[in-house]
């Protein structure tokens, strides 16, 4: 029956699996791919719109992938072949992420995977990865709320990647404004040593206070938005993807991006 | 006269377009011998980046368990051979990459006994220092096999070029040789079993 319902699934997606047991790229291309089938409609509809908006302003490409079975890959293992086979992220800046989940099953650990395109891996490193794993997803995954622990860690990501993208941009856009880059730079650098520092004397047995740290990465970063005008008019400029919340279908397609074996995972 | 002429012009033609499409042949092997090059380099990286990585996880080691000295010095050891072993990348042969991984491994399990051994420390698993280094350690893991696989499959596109007719011609005249790939897995290059008994 289950597995009935799984071709099924992998029928409406228009999915063949390849020989090796890697889900071949869903056609249309879709940013959620669930064929685990642990998402409801709804569910699956929110996430996606909200990563394909996201892909629309920054281009920076988030997937989701949930998958029943890992035939027999280690999770980073597929998630690297996924995220390379997909080419998830532009080709150019190799900005792809790819969040990889196979639920527990009766007979079988649940686990999860975050893959890191190499071009994040600077905003993105392993460390941030796995408390990423181990702070958002895993405690709702143990209460079976799989949709909260994805949806969280998207948006932590989401903070993240804005804030590398901006960098960027805004290295290359506007030369000769040092006292924004200096802002940067004091987001990008001393802030993490100075919180790294503090962390690690805090937390000593408890794992939950590191929390505060996206919350203030990510106001940090939204304040470093407002402050460089050049990069939210660019954002805005191409907002005829975001505007459409009709149907899918806003997202063009995966661009190619490369992963290098940047990220990382855990299991419950 | 005319005769000669016409063999002439074929002569001439059959030498342009002989030699023009031996030109495009050799500069897509040097091309293609390039990308492989390239391939290897990002290997040696991400395994020094592993050989980086290690004098700090000593250290934090041995904070907690100095009298593992042997277990220590074993990793300690086999890093120093490893990052000795570095290869020219124009001579991939089988023999300099088998040697290359075999010190690779001889590290790889060093490392995967000192793992074994540090379940028995509550207090080191504890540290964050030490969760942080496991986490590193684990992601360089998970960048060699990428960086090989991507190796093994540039190096396997050259090598599968290079033996096509009438490339292999041009191959044998310019001594371009076949490159050496990863071999699947070592016996040790395997995660370490660990036996409850």
């Amino acid at each position: 029956m289950k597995k009935l319902i799984f071709i099924v699934v992998a029928l409406y997606f228009g999915l063949t699996l390849t020989a090796f047991g890697i889900p071949s790229r869903p056609n249309p291309p879709t940013l959620v791919t669930d064929l685990a089938d642990v998402f409801s409609a709804n569910e699956e509809e929110y996430l996606e719109r909200k990563l394909v908006d996201f892909f629309a302003s920054t281009s920076n490409q988030i997937a989701v992938v949930t998958v029943s079975d890992l035939e027999g890959y280690d999770i980073s293992d597929m998630a690297f072949r996924i995220g390379a086979d997909w080419g998830i992220g532009s080709e150019k800046f190799d900005n792809g992420i790819l969040i990889l989940l196979k639920p527990k099953t009766a007979d079988s650990n649940g686990q999860a995977f975050i893959a890191v395109g190499y071009g994040l891996e600077g905003v993105v490193p392993d460390i941030t990865a796995k408390q990423i794993v181990e702070n958002e997803m895993i405690p709702r995954f143990k209460e079976g709320n799989m949709f909260a622990g994805i949806d969280n860690a998207a948006n932590v990501l989401i903070e993240l990647a804005k804030g590398e993208y901006n960098y960027q941009q805004y290295a290359k856009k506007s030369e000769g404004n040092p006292l924004v880059f200096f802002i940067l730079i004091g987001l990008f650098i001393v802030l993490p040593i100075l919180f790294g520092r503090r962390r690690s004397g805090f937390t000593v047995g408890s794992r939950n206070s590191s929390l505060p740290f996206w919350i203030t990465m990510g106001l940090l970063n939204g304040l470093g938005n407002r402050s460089s005008g050049s990069f939210s008019d660019f954002s805005r400029g191409s907002g005829s993807f975001g505007g459409g919340g009709s149907s899918f279908g806003g997202f063009g397609g995966f661009g190619g991006g490369g992963f290098g074996g940047g990220g990382a995972g855990g299991s419950w | 006269m005319k005769k000669g002429l016409i063999s002439l012009l074929v002569i001439v033609l059959l030498v342009v377009i002989v030699g023009g499409s031996m030109i495009g042949s050799y500069n897509k092997i040097v091309k293609m011998e390039e990308e492989v090059s390239a391939a290897w380099s990002q290997v040696e990286n991400v395994y020094q980046r592993r050989a980086d990585l290690i004098p700090n996880l000593v250290n934090t080691v041995k904070g907690y368990a100095s009298h593992e000295r042997e277990t220590l010095e074993a990793v300690i050891n086999a890093r120093a051979k490893a990052t000795q072993t570095t290869i020219d990348p124009t001579k991939l042969d089988a023999a300099s990459l088998q040697q290359f991984q075999a010190n690779q491994s001889e590290l790889s399990s060093a490392l995967g006994r000192l793992m074994v051994v540090m379940e028995q420390y509550p207090d080191l698993k504890a540290n964050q220092n030490f969760r942080d280094l496991q986490v590193q350690l684990e992601g360089t893991e998970n960048r060699i096999t990428v960086e090989r696989r991507a190796f093994n499959d540039t190096a396997k596109m050259f090598n599968s070029y290079i033996r096509q007719f009438p490339k292999n011609i041009i191959a044998a005249i310019f001594n371009f040789e076949k490159k050496a790939y990863f071999e699947a897995e070592l016996g040790a290059e395997k995660a370490p079993e660990v036996n409850f008994e």
